[in-house]
């Protein structure tokens, strides 16, 4: 299974589209995503950089602000910062001014830790400092169960202090999950009432996300239903263009529907780690670090992995498909984090092909690089605990598991129970 | 707003960054978080010229855009103008 | 003997191109530009895969 591509078709139009263009690299990203900490005062299930403890080797102030000079001279128009919790370092208002003082826009997204009166009122005044707030269930008994008991109250109250501040515009920055795709008109309402604009993103098989993918991610008469629900509602909604791979279901959605990873977008950790893509955490996806020579000027221009990223792609065996167009094969990190060839169907292809793939794996699905989470469970109202380290229980068996990897089983029978696959002789 | 004139004269909008690319430049507007996407390197010079030319017309001229293809080009000026990538000049 | 894992996918794949509706067609991904321009294309930042 290799990263990158093999020879393809070439564009037939004289001038290249904007996609075809995005597709083959750009001189810098176009916006990227900067995780600036791994610490978090949440746990929440499913998250794509297991955070919750900083990591010791996180990059100074100084280092931050080296990269943010970067960006300033490749002339990134702005920065989604995140993390873990960004606004829990303390240099985190420091690095936002001075990104903007170096013309670098800034998203942050926050669970809405340290979003007082005061701190809206600053934001509200600055042109340059966009927020997004995370939110995964209009009411907290749904939103709980996967950021943990209080964390609704946590968000509702930072959004009501930039509504009340005035800020037009924050994002409510919301993961779809089979628990919550029921709530979209419920989103919406409540981004309208604050004056807010929804924001919806899949979720992936990363970080945490793997341990909860088979509860959470959506079943396939949930898809159809959230396409449908953006194709009526979605005007004003943001996807992240997440969903370009539920094109194959006819008209695609707004968006560039593509993936970005290496090309538009790319990752930077809060050790100085370039990934191709905040979702796709993992050595496979590792393009270099901002502490080497040359900073992260020279890991986006002459890293390997973005060059084979940046070179055509073949469909694989998706290429004979009427949708392949429209959906691209789908998100690299959902196949990935699910043990899927990289050139085949995404697991939740809406042809079902996705499905019977995962049927055929049967190898262990490769784990995220790194886990920061914190080491004991955050109280939770229900769903299951987050652990650091520990093998995977051999007596859980979840029965509707897509694969032998999530199901608990162990993948051979010299695998984590020294007991596995040996049957005791009847009494 | 006023239909795009290129006998006016225009100029960058102040909140706009220009990146040059390979096929030409990506704009990026801080105000309407809009990106557009200049498709060829003539374009940008085109764009680049517009605050120190007397006429978009004129900038055109100077970036080398012949009469054939000054169609084009003022269609384009005319999106750019409509998104507030570009806007009016005021007469110094 | 079963096939191997990437015929079967291959002829899973092919079998959904024949009985596959409308397919949608590569320019519908131009729709959200405001000027589908030969010069110039547009489309909103918030719209990047990948961001957070």
């Amino acid at each position: 299974m290799t990263i990158g591509g093999l020879p393809g078709a070439v564009s037939p139009a004289g001038t290249a589209t904007l996609v075809e263009e995005f597709r083959s690299g750009l001189a810098a990203p176009i916006c990227l995503t900067w995780e600036l900490t791994y610490a978090c005062n949440l746990s929440c299930v499913h998250c794509l950089s297991s955070s919750g403890r900083r990591d010791p080797r996180e990059l100074s102030t100084a280092e931050c602000r080296r990269v943010i000079d970067e960006l300033e001279r490749m002339q990134v128009f702005y920065v989604n910062i995140g993390g873990g919790e960004p606004t829990v370092r303390p240099d985190f208002w420091d690095l936002v001014g001075y990104a903007n003082a170096h013309h670098v826009g800034v998203k942050f997204s926050t669970n809405g830790a340290r979003i007082t009166p005061e701190v809206a009122a600053r934001l509200t005044a600055s042109d340059y400092v966009d927020v997004q707030v995370s939110l995964d269930g209009a009411t907290a008994e749904v939103n709980d169960a996967i950021r943990g008991a209080g964390s609704f109250e946590l968000a509702l109250r930072a959004m009501r202090h930039l509504a009340r501040a005035g800020f037009a515009g924050f994002k409510i920055s919301v993961v779809m999950t089979r628990q919550n795709v029921g709530q979209l008109d419920k989103f919406k309402a409540l981004a309208d009432s604050l004056g807010a604009q929804l924001r919806i993103t899949r979720l992936r098989p990363s970080g945490r996300g793997a341990d909860v993918w088979d509860e959470l991610h959506l079943t396939a008469g949930q898809q159809r239903q959230l396409y449908d629900w953006l194709v009526a509602h979605g005007e004003n909604v943001l996807t992240g263009d997440s969903f370009f791979h539920l094109a194959g279901y006819g008209q695609p959605l707004p968006g560039l529907n593509m993936c970005g990873a290496g090309r538009v977008v790319c990752l930077i950790d809060p050790v100085g780690d370039v990934y191709a893509c905040p979702f796709a955490i993992h050595d496979a996806f590792l393009a270099g670090n901002v502490r080497s020579p040359g900073g992260f000027a020279a890991v986006w221009r002459d890293s390997e992995l973005f060059a084979r990223l940046r070179g055509p792609q073949s469909g694989g065996v998706c290429a004979s498909c009427s949708a392949y167009d429209a959906c691209q094969g789908g998100c690299m990190a959902a196949k990935f984090f699910t043990g899927l060839p990289l050139d085949g169907p995404d697991p939740e292809c809406v042809r079902g092909l996705g499905q019977r793939a995962l049927a055929l794996v049967d190898a262990a699905a490769p784990r995220p690089a790194g886990d920061h989470s914190h080491r004991t469970s955050v109280t939770r109202a229900t769903g299951p605990v987050p652990v650091s380290i520990g093998p995977r229980p051999a007596d859980v068996v979840a029965t509707t598991a897509s694969s032998p990897a999530r199901r608990g089983v162990p993948a051979r029978a010299c695998g984590q129970d020294p007991l596995a696959g040996f049957a005791l002789p009847a009494r | 707003m006023d239909a795009f004139d290129l006998d006016s004269a225009y100029r960058l909008h102040p909140q706009v960054s220009v990146r040059p690319e390979r096929f030409g430049a990506l704009l990026y507007h801080f105000g309407t978080r809009r990106l557009s996407f200049l498709k060829s390197p003539a374009l940008l010079s085109v764009v680049t010229a517009l605050d120190g030319a007397p006429t978009a017309r004129a900038a055109c001229a100077q970036a080398g855009v012949g009469a054939a293809e000054l169609p084009a080009y003022a269609r384009a000026l005319a999106t750019l103008a409509a998104s507030q990538m570009i806007c009016a000049r005021t007469a110094a | 003997m079963p096939d191997s894992a990437t015929d079967l996918l291959e002829r899973t794949a092919e079998e959904a191109a024949d009985t596959a509706g409308a397919p949608a067609p590569t320019e519908a991904a131009a729709e959200d530009v405001i000027a589908a321009d030969l010069l110039v294309e547009e489309l909103s930042i918030d719209g990047m895969c990948g961001v957070y």
